[in-house]
């Protein structure tokens, strides 16, 4: 799924990896290839991951990992790290989710009761990139579908995702609702099927494997 | 002509800043997280303070040591899971905690250091954070208003100073500290290295020294600003 999720990124252009497994793209990214990376504290042209042996004390991402610079590379504060996010200069961020609307709402900040750790930047890059993708589990630890009808739970922003890709499948967020595009290698599409929370649109053609 | 001095002890710096005060620390994470100042917040023991921060740092270091010694009533930040002592005090009712979007907080006080009353804006206009918030309607689209921050203090971490208060930030310590720094009646920096009047180009200067009131020399660092090995 993530080695899938990672040939989403065009040359060229500018992507903020959401914390947790988004992050792990990064590890799929061939090293000369032309993308800019963003992160929220203030890098853009975000480096290869340092152990601590080898990391700057003042040099994290915004989950807090140790990274490095490459040529090229830039800081800049808070304010300026979100103009760019706002005002349609990033191009991609991929993130977690607990839930993905059929609408495309995206809910993965806030469990009520249980999880309130806040939402960081992930209101504005789910609410302001040109493109949002969701990188997650098809359902979680007890089995219940994470693509539903509706969220239940606190919305990050609305109608914000355009793909998922999960464990199981590649699936858009089209007009009519989850259309699905591609298939694990192993999972058939009654699988999916069952595993999705809400109606799920089948290509007329072969379905491509990942 | 000669620009003056503003260097000050720790202590000096500190004792100005009084009991229910609104203060805003700078950092995120580690990187840029004034640990030396903090530290000295405790132990003279200002009470019933509002923090503003990104987060909460982790237990056991920077702003959880505040929020440990009961110094904390009111916290506006953005995110505060990497402190799970925070989220107990809120779930339990200890910390009233008001959560920003990120870019948002950051617009926030910097509109405050520009001297402008609130900013417009739709970001969360979906979701939980624009509850209570006034909405209204600019050119037929609708957006919250988002007041400024101000703070009665700022607490800001610098690689390095003059004496005057010019202030360089350190890599991804630069964060929140250069919006903060123009938002504070009493602006408080640490610095690793202080120099003297010159040492900083003109054109490195990422504060500029007016916004500065006092300028704290560290003469060593503590372990909470070394690597965190998790």
């Amino acid at each position: 799924m993530v080695a899938r999720a990672a040939r989403e990124i065009e040359p060229g252009i500018v992507v903020n990896l959401g914390i947790g497994l988004p992050t792990k793209v990064v590890d799929h990214i061939p090293r000369d290839f032309p993308v800019c990376l963003h992160t929220e504290n203030g890098l853009t042209g975000i480096g290869p991951t340092l152990t601590p042996e080898a990391a700057d004390r003042n040099l994290i991402d915004a989950g807090g990992a140790y990274v490095s610079t490459i040529p090229g590379s830039a800081f800049f504060d808070s304010a300026v790290s979100f103009a760019l996010v706002r005002s349609g200069r990033l191009d991609l961020t991929m993130l977690g989710a607990f839930e993905v609307a059929q609408t495309g709402d995206l809910a993965n900040w806030k469990i009520p009761g249980k999880f309130s750790p806040g939402a960081g930047g992930g209101i504005e890059l789910a609410q302001m990139a040109k493109r949002v993708v969701v990188l997650t589990d098809h359902t979680d630890r007890a089995g219940n579908p994470k693509l539903k009808k509706t969220c239940s739970l606190p919305l990050t922003a609305r109608a914000c995702v355009a793909r998922v890709f999960t464990d199981m499948a590649v699936i858009d967020v089209v007009p009519g609702g989850f259309a699905l595009r591609e298939l694990a290698n192993g999972v058939s599409i009654a699988e999916v099927t069952q595993a999705t929370g809400a109606p799920l649109t089948l290509p007329d053609n072969d379905i491509p494997r990942f | 002509m000669r620009l003056p001095d503003k260097t000050c002890t720790i202590e000096a710096a500190i004792a100005r800043i009084p009991d229910g005060a609104t203060v805003m620390v700078g950092g995120f994470g580690v990187p840029g997280t004034p640990f030396a100042l903090i530290k000295e917040l405790v132990q003279q023991g200002q009470r019933n303070l509002t923090i503003i921060k990104n987060d909460a740092n982790e237990r056991g270091m920077g702003v959880d040591h505040l929020l440990a010694n009961g110094q904390v009533a009111r916290l506006i930040t953005t995110h505060i899971g990497l402190n799970p002592g925070a989220i107990e005090m809120l779930n339990a009712g200890d910390l009233t905690v008001e959560f920003n979007a990120q870019g948002i907080l950051a617009e926030r006080i910097r509109a405050g250091g520009a001297g402008l009353t609130a900013i417009l804006t739709d970001i969360g206009i979906d979701t939980d954070l624009a509850l209570g918030k006034q909405r209204i309607e600019i050119d037929g689209k609708t957006v919250l208003v988002e007041t400024a921050l101000r703070a009665d203090a700022a607490l800001i971490h610098a690689e390095r100073s003059d004496i005057f208060g010019n202030l360089g930030y350190a890599a991804t310590a630069r964060n929140f500290s250069p919006l903060m720094a123009m938002a504070a009646d009493l602006v408080i920096a640490e610095a690793e290295l202080v120099l003297p009047l010159g040492a900083i180009a003109a054109d490195a200067v990422q504060t500029p020294g007016p916004f500065v009131d006092h300028v704290v020399g560290l003469s060593e660092l503590s372990k909470e600003y070394a690597v965190v090995r998790r």
